[in-house]
């Protein structure tokens, strides 16, 4: 490898290359070549840095220069100024890189200040596409260390030790698993991955494959001698295109340098893996139909026992963890258990990797230690709530998950936390409302997602959740009594308790979690009739104040004639008619015409 | 020894197993806990949630039929928690189906019917919207009717597992989730081989047989037409159920008295035709051995077979006996010997089928089932249809006097009989062909190996200086475990028995529902057999080729079994079928 003066890293995530990313990368080859820097300038294409929010993102080093909402026409000045005559160009820096007048490094950026970085060690760091990026920064060490230096025992024991527990949303401790797979009973076993990331707005797992994918391989290998397997699966959803071309490309790679394939670091140990591409049901997440999926099935879930640790994939031992939860075993084998349980809480050890998004400064891909309090995340990391408005609610969990208000924003975040507030960790989507939001239409939301998602293989999820959506369709229409409420909450309570599998059973949670922490919401909506967020439309009226001056230019615009009034006299609007489209409202020259 | 546990279930301790179920477990103590979508055997899937029960420990409730049983459980089956949720459940599927139940070809015999009065919903807490139905009565056999349809899966795990074919699976998700065939194409557009295996495990009336009572009736009123029926084997050992006997109650005597009330004007028994195909077969076997023909040799009789070796195993088609099956025998029998003995005019004759079997439906209608320009059979109803015109006449079946079949096609040997059970053709062929070769007339005639509900039976016999090697399978998907043996070369017989239902033409499409509950505890293939066997041990004539009937068919009409005219009446051919089309 030849030395260079500079690296300039291109964000390659998904978000980035959606804003146009790749084109960023071409245009500053063009730029080097033009400015003959091609010998003493490196392009990195990365994977994802988490500030989606300020995508595209460049950084260059050795400055650590975070340069963002990058454009293709900005590269030649970067090149020109910075590239060549040293000299950041600040107007171009993400807007808290630069505090007066004096540059922060992108490490020092309040965004990543607070974050710990495990899962995501690598990503915006290394060329995901070279292997040895990978190596460099210490990647297959932690096998090489496994394959030689432990038996299979020790590695689970030192899983076990450092408290590491799923990171797809169950929180199972995976040492536990990795047991139970390895005392199965079975000539075959096989491991597998999850990287069915399902959770609308969570892509944690998107990027750690695009941004680290050897990671994962590692972690797998590493997996399956400690278990007794010779085989892997990483099922991953085809809309992740990025991600499966770099974990593709990773275990080429990996095959070519002898890291998979057969006697891999000279030992005894064979190891081979192969993707299985997903049709995107957020129900494939859930392991057992994923394993029908991988089977070639229909992805529906089955009774559990038998576990998949017993009889998993073709009816043999398997060991099925997520992607986050992969990314985590090379650290744990180089560093020890020690160094990782030292980290977040005694029951929830090392980090977590979080999804932020809704209304919040700071979108993007976070990962704290465990323990951090939700207000931290919320208010530190993510910057805030945009417009200065009032925060109303966090929504953990993704769909499986439940709202949390005001009152438990310094609770800190630890599975078993999360779950006695009435959510759950889930795969780490933290979705952030503010006033605008009504709670009823976001309990709404979520629950239609699952209405949409069930696989329909039992009663409560098939047929129940449709029921709590009539219901809730009828509180956001006004046309609920409290009766309806009482039949809500018991059917969510029946559901949860009796569906066949995780998603049925955790589907009713944005229900329930808002009747139990906004109860007055709910009572708001059905007794008064009114959406005090302004949501609602069927609760929401369009009136005409007195300040109305009689321009009639509401009655031009009025796309069904329901305004009435004579010129320079004061307007009405017919309920009746009213569509509540607001044209109106956007019209009126002097603001005198509000909703209610 | 199995392991046992210990488990207490509603405060009741008891040892059982560590292969038991939470349900079986139960039911060991006379805990009946309430199931919809489990089938033993078939559908084990914990889907529909009605037999959910309270775990000591557990944080959701268990589905017991899928849940294993462990040392030290404590279980609670009816709770207030239970009950609740079963019920909601219930309720849930309710509200979601057609319930148009007064008008519906199962009220009475409907499972979800039964369990809502049991469990004592009241289906008024979910009114809402309701999945779009999908009727489909294109097929000559089978009724689709997804608007009755509660998702439990029988249909998809008998179809798919039990058969092998997997016509039916389910298609889109959550509410709008229907069971159907690809694209929700026809069943005349998929490789549907009309079994109705489908129809005997569904518990509501999603899935019925095409009714064709009504073109009895109307040949009963026609004073124009001469009107005979045969009845199947497997019938008489599964009619009495509808009418409150005992599972295993042979009832011939009453179910000719009973058609002879309905007005037919001769009931003939298909068993005549069974001995007359064991003749046609039988030769046909040996001269294929003589001569060096296509071996194995494989059964014609059942149908559902036919269609299932036309789509999936033409390569076998060759092997194939070309024996019309009894039913069709029967019918070119009675339009021609029969018609001319007694000086009727065939194309005056109504042939009627009572048939355990809904593929009959659609065997009348195959290309080659005719003779002299006549449908052999003209219409063909299953041993529930007949079961529904009794009731409809006011027929007092319980206290109808045993009557006899009529002459000329009505007698029959212990052979013909027990066509009804798996191995039962293979039993008959053996008992004749043995004779033929041997020259003997053999007392030992009970083959024991061939018969029972194993899957795939073999057996081997030295008749003369031949071996025989011979196969039964019963089930399409041993057939095709069985078949795959013999392509492979595993595997090398001379004749092979296949029937497309499990346990033969007893446990058949077109047979009496018997309801999850009952299945638990009995296998109704086993006890229905028993009745043909019974049958048949008391016959004097247990042999196809000592039946009067049909020595004299052959001396007065026939000539010589597989000669000239046996050719042209008795036989047929076969097709390799295009699985998907649109247009078929």
């Amino acid at each position: 490898m030849s030395l260079v003066r500079s690296h300039v890293l291109v964000c390659g995530g998904t978000g980035c290359t959606a804003s146009g990313s790749l084109s960023i990368e071409d245009k500053f080859k063009e730029c080097l070549e033009k400015f003959d820097l091609v010998n003493e300038v490196d392009i990195v294409k990365t994977g994802c840095f988490g500030l989606c929010e300020a995508g595209p993102i460049v950084v260059v080093y050795p400055e650590g220069a975070f340069y963002s909402s990058v454009k293709a026409d900005d590269i030649e000045r970067i090149t020109e100024e910075h590239l060549l005559k040293g000299r950041i160009v600040k107007d171009l820096l993400f807007k808290e890189a630069i505090e007066e007048n004096v540059i922060k490094s992108v490490d020092e950026v309040k965004f990543y200040k607070r974050q710990k970085r495990i899962a995501l060690k690598n990503c915006g760091v290394i060329n995901p596409e070279v292997i040895d990026e990978y190596i460099a920064y210490d990647g297959y060490r932690a096998l090489g260390k496994v394959l030689t230096e432990m038996s299979q025992q020790d590695v689970i024991d030192e899983i076990k030790r450092s408290g590491l527990r799923g990171r797809g949303g169950g929180g199972f401790p995976s040492g536990l698993k990795w047991q139970f797979t390895k005392n199965a009973t079975g000539d075959v076993k096989y491991v597998a991955c999850n990287a069915d990331e399902g959770d609308p707005g969570a892509f944690m797992d998107r990027s750690v494959l695009e941004g680290d994918p050897h990671a994962v391989i590692e972690a797998m290998a590493i997996a399956a001698y400690a278990i007794g397997a010779s085989e892997g699966f990483v099922y991953i959803r085809a809309e992740y295109p990025i991600a499966v071309n770099r974990l593709e490309i990773a275990i080429e790679q990996a095959k070519e340098y002898g890291l998979l394939g057969d006697n891999i670091f000279g030992t005894d140990f064979s190891f081979d893996l192969q993707i299985r591409l997903g049709a995107g049901a957020f129900v494939c997440g859930e392991e057992t139909a994923l394993i029908e999926s991988i089977e070639g099935r229909r992805g529906m879930p089955r009774p559990r026992p038998p576990f998949p640790a017993n009889k998993g994939i073709w009816q043999k031992p398997t060991l099925l963890n997520n992607v986050e939860t992969y990314a985590n075993i090379p650290q744990i084998i180089l560093k020890g258990s020690e160094w990782f349980s030292s980290i977040g809480t005694e029951k929830s050890t090392g980090t977590k990797v979080f999804a932020l998004g809704g209304k919040i400064n700071n979108t993007g891909l976070v990962e704290i230690p465990m323990g951090t309090t939700l207000r931290d995340v919320i208010f530190e990391i993510g910057g805030g709530i945009p417009k200065g408005k009032a925060f109303k609610a966090v929504q953990t969990g993704g769909p499986s998950g439940g709202c949390l208000t005001e009152a438990q924003l310094d609770e800190e975040i630890s599975y078993d936390n999360l779950v006695s507030l009435g959510s759950m960790m889930g795969s780490g989507g933290m979705i952030v409302m503010d006033e605008d939001n009504c709670m009823v239409d976001v309990a709404r939301f979520f629950l239609d997602f699952t209405v949409d998602e069930s696989c329909g293989k039992c009663t409560p999820c098939r047929e129940g959740t449709k029921r709590m959506l009539e219901i809730l369709d009828k509180i956001c229409q006004g046309k609920a009594e409290m009766e309806d409420l009482n039949r809500l909450d018991s059917l969510a309570n029946m559901i949860k308790d009796s569906a066949l599998c995780g998603l049925g059973q955790t589907a009713p949670n944005p229900v329930l979690s808002t009747i139990e922490h906004l109860d007055m919401k709910y009572v708001e909506h059905i007794t008064d009739k009114k959406c005090t967020a302004g949501v609602c439309q069927d609760l929401l009226q369009i009136k005409i104040t007195d300040d109305c001056i009689g321009c009639t230019a509401c009655k031009n615009v009025c796309p069904v004639d329901c305004i009435s009034g004579e010129r320079k006299s004061l307007h009405e609007i017919d309920q009746n008619e009213c569509i509540k489209c607001g044209a109106c409202i956007d019209k009126c020259p002097v603001n005198a015409i509000i909703k209610e | 020894m199995e392991n046992m546990v210990n488990v207490t279930i509603d405060g009741q301790e008891l040892s059982v197993p560590n292969s038991y179920t939470v349900l079986e477990a139960a039911r060991e103590v006379g805990i009946d806990i309430p199931t919809l979508c489990y089938l033993k055997d078939i559908n084990e899937v914990g889907a529909c949630r009605v037999c959910v029960v309270e775990v000591e420990g557990a944080r959701n409730l268990i589905a017991s039929c899928v849940q294993p049983v462990n040392e030290g459980m404590v279980v609670k089956t009816h709770s207030r928690r239970v009950r609740q949720s079963r019920r909601t459940n219930l309720e849930l599927v309710l509200a979601n189906h057609n319930r148009e139940c007064l008008t519906c070809s199962k009220n009475g015999s409907c499972e979800l019917q039964t369990l809502s009065d049991e469990l004592g919903v009241s289906d008024r807490n979910f009114e809402g919207a309701k999945r779009e139905g999908h009727f489909d009565d294109l097929s000559p056999s089978v009724v689709r009717d997804s608007s009755k349809c509660i998702l439990c899966g029988r249909c998809v795990n008998v179809c798919k597992q039990t058969q092998g074919i997997g016509i039916l699976d389910f298609v889109n998700r959550g509410f709008e989730t229907v069971v159907a065939p690809a694209f929700e194409m026809s069943l005349t557009e998929v490789p549907c081989i009309s079994c109705g295996q489908c129809i005997n495990v569904c518990p509501v009336g999603a899935l019925t047989e095409k009714d064709n009572t009504d073109l009895i009736w109307d040949a009963l009123e026609n004073d124009d037409l001469h009107v005979i029926v045969q009845t199947a084997p497997a019938v008489r050992s599964a009619l009495g159920e509808e009418f409150g006997y005992p599972i295993g109650t042979g009832v011939t005597g009453k179910m000719v008295a009973a058609l002879k009330k309905l007005g037919f004007d001769k009931v003939f028994d298909t068993n005549f035709a069974a001995d007359l195909t064991i003749m046609e077969e039988g030769h046909e076997l040996l001269g294929r051995v003589k001569n060096g023909g296509t071996l194995p040799m494989i059964t014609s009789c059942s149908p559902g077979w036919i269609n299932y070796i036309e789509n999936f195993y033409p390569e076998f088609l060759d092997n194939l006996s070309s024996c019309k099956s009894p039913q069709q025998m029967f019918g070119a029998i009675a339009k021609s010997y029969y018609a001319e003995k007694f000086e009727i005019d065939p194309k005056k004759i109504f042939v009627a089928s009572v048939m355990p079997c809904v593929a009959k439906k659609g065997e009348i209608k195959r290309e080659a089932m005719e003779a002299n320009g006549l449908r052999d059979v003209d219409a063909v109803i299953t041993t529930r249809e007949l079961a529904k015109m009794i009731k409809e006449a006011r027929i007092d079946f319980n206290k109808l006097e045993d009557q006899s079949y009529d002459k000329v096609l009505g007698e029959y040997t212990g052979a013909g009989v027990i066509f009804g059970a798996t191995g039962g053709v293979m039993e008959a062929a053996l008992r004749t062909v043995v004779d033929v070769v041997t020259g003997d007339d053999l007392e030992e005639l009970e083959y024991t190996a061939v018969r029972g509900v194993e899957g795939v039976k073999e057996a081997s016999l030295e008749i003369g200086d031949l071996t025989v090697n011979a196969a039964i399978a019963h089930g399409t998907a041993n057939a095709a475990s069985l078949l795959e043996k013999v392509k492979s070369g595993e595997k090398d017989y001379h004749f092979i028995e296949i029937m497309a239902c499990p346990g033969g033409c007893v446990n058949g499409g077109g047979q009496p529902f018997v309801n999850a509950e009952t299945r638990n505890s009995i296998d109704i293939r086993v006890e229905r057999a028993q009745v043909l066997y019974s049958e048949d041990s008391g016959l004097p004539l247990r042999k196809s080729h000592k039946n009067p009937e049909i020595q004299a068919l052959y001396s007065e009409y026939l000539g010589e079994p597989n000669g000239h005219k046996a050719h042209e009446l008795l036989h047929t051919h076969y097709n390799q079928q295009e699985k998907y089309n649109r247009n078929k």
